[in-house]
This record gives structure tokens, sequence and C-alpha cells, in this order.
């Protein structure tokens, strides 16, 4: 039996519905558990006072980047199969600045605003409000926008076939960096707990 | 709960995503899904004529609402709701910083997610669709996004300190 299932047939499309409900139900629990129901918490992250988004995130992405890696080393899982978003390298810079502004003005994303939402947070709530309406905006301005967005087409690439090394170094590469960061958030916590303190605030 | 054990939680329902349906998580498609629908009840033509709304329109199982992320961000809603009855945090409030008032939150809220709209259909995807899962693929544009996410909302930092410190 390999993985993905999905694609090798094991179900259909009526039950890959179901899955992705409950796969949805995991997420947003533990985004709540992380706090990031909360806009509060989530911009900490840039007064660098709680770097939670950037433990949570990485610690994540670790997890299912080692698991990939091995369920794939071991046979069990068809990487070729695994859904990698195509990169549009200037697109997806571009992008990256204009919602990691909207992240700090905004105080959620996407995912997040729907966690605090269901959870009572007002600001959640039109934070969604206000994503309906950039979405509209950028479909009314495509026509324009499509020559820009569908520039630098890279196809399906991934960093190590990027700089033509093993998948291996690459994974390795990522926790060591991960881990070096998470030590060096936490100093930085600390600091900035100490400053607080310092100042009487 | 310890966010690392938060994040291993969300790591292992992400590696599940992929074991299942080969596919990663996200959040922004299922918001496009919606857009793109209420545009075609308002003006057809005009939304049959536009590429992206296209888009939408033809994907999922007979109906743009029958999708994957459509039927996946209903249950992050369920699922953040669970999360937050079980641990005692449901409360109806607008949080911001002490020299914020409700009403200009609110106002920055809707910027902000409007800024967070536009840039997510740039990039093809928000902080859970390129972010999480593009960055445990080693999605080479992913994380070229993640990176900008982060110097962005740092360098606005300064300037939003009176919404939030």
């Amino acid at each position: 039996m390999m993985a993905p299932f999905y694609k090798y047939g094991l179900f259909g499309d009526e039950v890959s519905l179901i899955l992705a409900a409950l796969i949805g139900v995991g997420f947003g629990f533990f985004l709540e558990q992380a706090g990031f129901g909360s806009s509060k918490k989530l911009v900490a992250q840039f007064y660098l006072t709680d770097m939670a988004v950037f433990k949570v995130m990485f610690s994540a992405i670790v997890t299912a980047m080692l698991g990939l890696f091995y369920l794939s080393w071991a046979g069990l899982l068809d990487f070729s199969l695994v859904y990698v978003s195509p990169t549009f390298f200037w697109p997806d810079l571009v992008g990256g600045l204009v919602l990691g502004a909207g992240f700090i003005v905004g105080g959620f994303c996407p995912g997040t605003s729907v966690v605090g939402t269901a959870t009572g947070r007002l600001d959640g709530l039109a934070f969604m409000g206000g994503v309906f309406g950039g979405i509209f905006v950028y479909g009314e301005l495509y026509p324009w926008l499509a020559d820009f967005a569908n520039s630098t087409a890279m196809g399906r690439v991934t960093i190590d076939s990027w700089l033509g090394v093993s998948k291996g170094l690459v994974v390795f590469a990522v926790v060591v960096l991960a881990v070096l960061g998470f030590w060096g958030a936490s100093a930085v916590e600390r600091m900035m707990a100490r400053r607080e303190v310092e100042a009487g605030t | 709960m310890n966010p690392y054990l938060a994040g291993v939680g969300l790591g292992l329902v992400l590696l599940l995503a992929y074991v299942l349906v080969g596919r990663g998580l996200g959040a922004s498609g299922a918001f496009s899904a919606v857009v793109a629908v209420i545009v075609n009840a308002v003006a057809p033509a005009h939304a049959q004529s536009n590429e992206f709304y296209r888009g939408y329109l033809e994907n999922g199982f007979g109906s743009p609402f029958k999708s994957f992320l459509v039927f996946e961000v209903l249950g992050v809603a369920v699922g953040g709701f669970l999360s937050g009855a079980l641990s005692g945090r449901l409360k109806r409030t607008v949080e911001r910083g002490p020299r914020m008032s409700a009403p200009g939150r609110i106002v920055l809220a809707i910027l902000g997610g409007a800024l967070m709209g536009f840039g997510a259909k740039l990039a093809r995807g928000c902080t859970s669709g390129q972010g999480l899962s593009g960055g445990a693929v080693l999605d080479l544009g992913s994380w070229t996004f993640m990176i900008m996410v982060f110097a962005a909302g740092y360098a606005g930092a300064y300037f939003l300190r009176r919404e939030w410190r």
C-alpha cells in the first residue's frame, strides 16, 4: 500500500471531502491550542516578546518534512505524487511582502482569522471580511495583473533540486537551522522580558 | 499548550494530509471559492470572462464548494471552536493594544485582511498553503515567500506599535 492513498485510488472524491473536514478539525484545534486565535499573540512575534509563531511554524514544518522524507525513503510514499506548488519567483516574493504587511496591520492570517472568529474574536471576523475584499480586488484587477502573476515561472522546484544537492542534506540543514532558531528565539524572549522589567512596564 | 507540542501536532496533521490525499493544508483558497461564486451569481458573464474566477468556479467535484479546501476550512472553524471551548478561551472581544480603540482596530483588521487576501492570491497561497505546506516539501517559492512575510512583518512593526503595544 503506497501513499498518497487518494492518488492511488484507495478512496474516492466523496471520502476525500470527509477527510478534508476532519483534517481541518485537527488543523483548527492545534492552531487554537497554540494560542493563534489571538491576534495579540500572533503579532507578539514581530515585537519579539513571544516567538510562538516561529516556534510553532517551524516545529510543524520540521515534523511534516521529516515524516515525508522518511516515508519516501522507506518506499511507502511516492513524493512525485505529492503536490508541490509551482514556483513563480517574483510573484511569490512580492506576494509574501504584501501578505506580511497584512499580517502586522490586521493581526491574523486567513487560517488563524477563522479560528479567532470561531472563538469570539470580532477582529478576526472583520479580518475575514477584509480577506474577501482583497481577493475580490485581486480578481477584478486580474486582467492587468496576469502578466506579472505568471512571470518567472519555474515549475515544480524544491530547494534541493534548485541547489543540485541531495534532499537529505537540505532536510538536515533545515533541522539544524530550526534548532538554532528555537534557541535564539527563546534567548530573545528572555532578553525582552528582562528589558520590560527594567523599564517597569 | 507548549508551542513545540502544538507545532508537532500541526505537523502531524499536515503529514496526514499529505499521506492521505497528497496535498497540504490551505485556507485562502476557500475564501477565493466564495468570492468567485458570489461574483458569478451577480455577474455571470463577467466572472466567466475572467481566468482567475473561472479557475475557482471549475474547481471542486461538480460545485466550487465541494472542494477540498472549503471542507477543510469548515473543519478549521469547528476544530478551533472545540479547542477554545475545552480550554475556556471562548471570549467575545476585540483584541488590541492598550492605546487602541475598538473601532480603530476593526478598521485596521479589515485593511490588513484585504492586504492579506491580495498578497495571498499573488503568491498563490497564504501562511498555510505556501508557508506550512510548501515549507515542509522544501518548495523554493514557499521559502522565498516565508522569508518575505517575516521581513515585512518586522519592517511594519514599528509603524503599527500604537495598534498593539
